[in-house]
């Protein structure tokens, strides 16, 4: 164990929050799905990888970088529109359950053919800054990773914003409270339905855009990054967007340090180890609030 | 119940498989059914707790692997004859899901998909950075065959796949005598709404733990057959990825029907099988596969060729 340095841990505390608002953006949007859905989304991973692998690719055909970047958004919104279209809409049933399920295939077919289409070898573009550090007394930190909380704080913003002051926020909140008595007041819940995915599409595709230029991204660690999200989701409460948020920067705070004080080899046996104590010692989450079930 | 065939339906399509080895053209196709009915016991179990009592465990692979290196840690570096490592795997996955079922199942709703997702990504790195026991990301060498118990023929394909067979016939015979019992129909009644299964007088957290540990003691069996036909085992082979593709082989082959296991360990043992030098597709076509069956018959293949075949009898007659 290394002797107690407040610098470094500063540091590795800075570092573990960045790592901590990409789950918070992944976590967000696992919960925007949970609320109108009701399911697990598996697919959110994946998309998060998709969006870095996109502008990776567009990056490396010369495009600018903002170009490679907004291509690579508006592709992945896309697909989430897509996957809810071709996939959860036209369940008969859409329990759930069966939800779910859909969107392990969806998962597991978009993993495939991003590995067919890009490769497997990790890729990766450079920051807006470059390798730049930026220093803070003794502390330095990249500046990337100040990007990074800037980017999930911004989406936050944005996403208050429509929630709580536009019409389509007010028509998606209340389609997640009752779909039954939503649709009765004429407001068109499938649409909202599919808008939701997009806007998890997006919370997913900006965490990948940013995380990219820190850790480079290949094909198959959209599944872990998945993981990551969902453990935040779970922390914070998964029917509360803001409680993921949360979630993601406590999990990735509380990562940096064990791995920091234990050992780096057990480090996501570390952040599941904690994801497991908090789901059984507070099912509803850090934030989240107990909710009666009605039979 | 009507829709579950009786023990002797069941054995006589065993005693059909067991043809299996004596048509093989030759040791591959005779490996393949090894794998084949390894995978229809895994789904067996899972298709247990998840298409019957709707709880779905994201852990499987890990119990799988559980069992294959209690087993093959306790042959290959203690000397351990095969036939005692079997104890060991089925009681290591029995243990380890007790003590994960038992916090998740207490609470309603999906907690069990969850804490096995994290169970198994713990037990992921355990595997490969347990180095000097498991032998890490390398693998896990000099695993013996069953042969030390049984005499040689048993290591070869013909033999293996005779263990590989009694493995999957326990276990579609066990998931087959439980759903016939009162514990079937507490069953059925806990997917349907465990609360008014809870109110009916059953006692639902106690049911769920104990189904939940004999499907993981299922898995670990499974896991000391292949670490024995192996006499290998690599950390990737037990990951979050198998686990997730076992619950869509689950729901390919049909969500909660007793034939299911079978369809659906055949898509996913011969999926990659059947792609040969195109294997980069073979995320593409299962995970294109379990949304396409999902959308078309939500109850699985199983319930599809069920509908065929009515519509075949009734337009006969």
């Amino acid at each position: 164990m290394p002797a107690f340095d407040a610098t470094a841990l500063i540091q590795v505390l800075i570092g573990g929050i960045g790592n901590g608002a990409v789950y918070g953006l992944v976590g967000l949007g696992f919960s925007l799905i949970y609320r109108s859905t009701g399911a697990v989304n598996f697919a959110q991973g994946e998309w998060v990888m998709l969006a870095g692998m996109a502008a990776a690719a567009g990056f490396t055909a010369r495009w600018p970088l903002p170009v490679a970047a907004a291509a690579a958004l508006v592709l992945v919104a896309a697909v989430g529109v897509l996957s809810y279209q071709i996939g959860v809409r036209r369940l008969r049933d859409p329990a759930p359950l069966l939800v779910t399920m859909v969107s392990i295939g969806i998962a597991i077919f978009t993993k495939g053919v991003v590995m067919v289409t890009l490769g497997k070898n990790p890729n990766g573009y450079p920051g807006v800054f470059g390798d730049a550090l930026v220093r803070m007394g003794a502390v330095s930190v990249p500046a990337q990773t100040l990007i990074v909380i800037a980017a999930c704080l911004a989406f936050v913003a944005a996403l208050h914003l429509l929630f709580a002051r536009s019409r389509i926020g007010l028509a998606l909140r209340a389609s997640a409270a009752d779909a039954d008595a939503a649709a009765l007041v004429g407001i068109p819940v499938r649409r909202m339905v599919m808008f939701s995915f997009a806007l998890a599409a997006a919370a997913g595709a900006v965490a990948g855009l940013v995380v990219t230029p820190l850790t480079l991204i290949s094909y198959d660690q959209g599944t872990m990054l998945g993981f990551k999200g969902f453990s935040a989701a779970m922390l914070g409460g998964i029917a509360s967007p803001l409680g993921a948020v949360a979630g993601g920067i406590v999990l990735g705070a509380l990562e940096a340090v064990s791995s920091y004080q234990i050992s780096s080899r057990f480090k996501d046996a570390v952040a599941f180890i904690l994801f497991l104590l908090v789901l059984f010692a507070r099912p509803h989450g850090l934030f989240g609030r107990r909710t009666g079930e009605r039979v | 119940m009507s829709g579950l065939p009786r023990l002797r339906s069941l054995a006589a399509v065993f005693a059909l498989l067991g043809l299996w080895p004596f048509f093989s053209p030759n040791d591959y196709i005779a490996l393949l059914g090894v794998g084949l009915l390894v995978n229809v016991g895994l789904i067996a179990g899972l298709n247990l707790i998840a298409g019957y009592c709707g709880q779905v465990s994201l852990c499987h692979a890990a119990f799988f692997g559980l069992g294959a290196y209690a087993s093959g840690v306790l042959c290959a570096r203690l000397g351990v004859p095969p036939v005692l490592g079997l104890p060991a795997a089925l009681f290591l996955a029995g243990a380890a899901a007790l003590a994960i079922g038992l916090p998740s199942l207490r609470l309603h709703g999906h907690y069990l998909a969850m804490a096995t997702l994290g169970f198994n990504a713990i037990l992921s790195v355990l595997f490969s950075e347990l180095v000097s026991v498991t032998g890490g990301p390398n693998g896990l060498l000099g695993v013996p065959g069953f042969s030390r118990t049984f005499g040689a023929w048993i290591d070869t394909p013909f033999g293996q796949f005779f263990v590989a067979w009694i493995y999957a016939f326990v276990c579609m015979a066990i998931v087959l005598r439980l759903l016939r019992s009162r514990a079937g129909r507490a069953m059925r009644a806990v997917a349907f709404s465990e609360l008014a299964a809870g109110a009916m007088g059953t006692d639902t957290a106690r049911l769920k733990v104990t189904i939940f540990v004999l499907t993981a003691m299922m898995a670990g069996g499974g896991g000391w057959v292949y670490v024995h036909v192996n006499q290998f085992a690599s950390p990737e082979t037990f990951g979050f990825l198998r686990s997730v593709l076992l619950v869509a082989a689950v729901a390919i082959g049909g969500w909660g029907r007793f034939w299911g296991p079978v369809p659906g360990a055949l898509v996913l043992t011969l999926t990659p099988e059947l792609l040969g030098r195109l294997h980069d597709f073979e995320m593409i076509v299962f995970g294109g596969a379990l949304v396409a069956v999902l959308l078309v018959y939500p109850g699985g293949i199983s319930a599809g060729l069920a509908a065929l075949g009515r519509r075949f009898v009734r337009s006969g007659t």
